[in-house]
């Protein structure tokens, strides 16, 4: 008999999500963490939905920093669109978050592991039957019937199953943030200044974390990350617009905004969040879509485990889940993505001040589209067919 | 030759997760290029978001 039915890779929103999933169906579930800490370092913008959010879990006071009001986007010249956006979403303390929805894995059984750096999978006649580890300088082994890939961007237990290959740099964010202190903005406004003037291929971001404190970052897209350094970019706009903040936290991080892999299951294996690319192309968010691919790989690997088929056959539900629940979406978003980041300054300053000269009341984020279109009407296309499904 | 510059990393993955031969092995403070694998390619050290790897020819220079 396995040491577990479960192994879950990662102590992320998306690995805990899967190990709840799974242990409130019985499975006996073993997370392991390669940090010290659930939760750290955060890499993220920490901006959610609100319909997105209570998909999986009711917003609390604890883990939300700022609730999102209204929107904020600027052009290349700083010319700036507003539109009310009242109850949108949330800001989160992911510090916080990830200790939660751990906690809430552990609550349903799952056990935890932290600072258990899994780097071999054991496979045997072609099925993946547990994982080798490092703990506290020592070799550790522990055998399950699955095991779930959570590992984030890097993925590397995807690479050791055989299921992924490198990303593409024009797949890629190379990115900085920042939670700064000391700062005076719209506690209930998300800002985003897009354009290659604040971050060339991606958009710089700034979200409040309640207190004078926010959380600021970019992405700059992997095809021109060779001239830009997202540190300097970061420290530089700090320096020009926000000279009193002070940073608390500076990490790096990449944001994958590639389409989701091929192949996500094999013998034994699945693979999720991040580690599976399920990041949201447009947004480069990855909370929501990780929470989702999450638990549908936890449910499906539980009911795999109560039948008995582990195979890729046992497990095939979970890629037809993932792909009824959005991931053909997230192939037209992935399109969508590479025209958005494809509009040169000059045009985003055009359709800016289109729509600056409309009230915040008039603007909404199809208004927002259609002017968008004006620029490039094959986006008009995919959005239809993004949001009509098809 | 890509090096890894001292005290720099911060252990982001971004590097491993676009490197076409997985020559790059990162722990939770660890991080290492597997020579043997490496092809030289440099998208390592055009995507890491703070300059923390480079070629041996740079790194004689003094960092601005």
């Amino acid at each position: 008999m396995p040491d577990y039915d479960i192994i879950v890779v990662g102590g992320g929103p998306a690995g805990a999500m899967a190990a709840h999933a799974a242990a409130s169906k019985g499975a006996r579930v073993m997370i392991l963490e390669k940090d010290r800490d659930i939760g750290y370092p955060v890499r993220c913008g920490e901006a959610v939905s609100d319909a997105g959010l209570k998909q999986f879990v009711e917003p609390n006071p604890a883990w939300v920093a700022a609730t999102i009001n209204k929107v904020r986007m600027r052009s290349p010249s700083n010319i700036a669109v507003d539109f009310a956006s009242p109850g949108s979403g949330y800001v989160l303390h992911r510090r916080i978050f990830d200790y939660a929805l751990a906690n809430m894995a552990a609550q349903a059984g799952a056990e935890i592991q932290t600072r258990a750096y899994v780097d071999e999978l054991i496979i045997e006649h072609d099925q993946v039957v547990g994982v080798s580890y490092q703990y506290m300088g020592e070799r550790k082994k522990l055998t399950a019937k699955i095991v779930i890939a959570a590992d984030g961007v890097e993925s590397r237990i995807g690479r050791m199953a055989g299921l992924r290959t490198s990303i593409k740099l024009k797949d890629m964010e190379s990115a900085y943030q920042a939670t700064v202190g000391n700062i005076d903005i719209d506690q209930e406004m998300i800002d985003f200044y897009i354009g290659d003037n604040w971050a060339p291929g991606g958009y710089l971001w700034v979200f409040p974390k309640g207190d004078r404190m926010a959380n600021i970052g970019l992405g700059v897209i992997g095809t021109k990350s060779k001239d830009y350094n997202s540190h300097d970019l970061i420290q530089n706009f700090l320096k020009e617009h926000y000279p009193s903040a002070t940073m608390l936290t500076g990490v790096a991080g990449g944001v994958p905004i590639a389409k989701t892999l091929k192949k996500i299951i094999s013998n034994g294996i699945m693979l999720t969040g991040d580690a599976a690319r399920m990041v949201n192309p447009v947004s480069g968010g990855g909370i929501i879509s990780g929470m989702h691919g999450g638990k549908l790989a936890g449910e499906v690997a539980a009911a795999a485990i109560e039948t008995g088929d582990i195979s890729e056959k046992g497990l095939s539900d979970y890629p037809k889940l993932w792909h009824k629940a959005g991931g053909k979406n997230h192939e037209r978003l992935h399109r969508i993505s590479e025209t958005i980041y494809s509009i040169n300054d000059e045009a985003l300053d055009r359709i800016a001040k289109k729509l600056a000269r409309k009230s915040e009341k008039e603007l909404s984020l199809l208004k927002i589209f259609l002017a968008v279109a004006q620029e490039k009407p094959m986006i008009l296309l995919d959005v239809t067919r993004a949001f009509a499904g098809f | 030759m890509i090096l890894v510059k001292d005290n720099r990393c911060d252990f982001c993955g971004t590097c491993v997760a676009v490197c076409p031969v997985d020559a790059i092995e990162l722990r939770e403070a660890d991080i290492s290029i597997i020579h043997d694998k490496c092809i030289d390619c440099d998208i390592c050290i055009w995507v890491c978001p703070i300059d923390v790897l480079t070629t041996d020819e740079i790194k004689e220079e003094p960092h601005a």
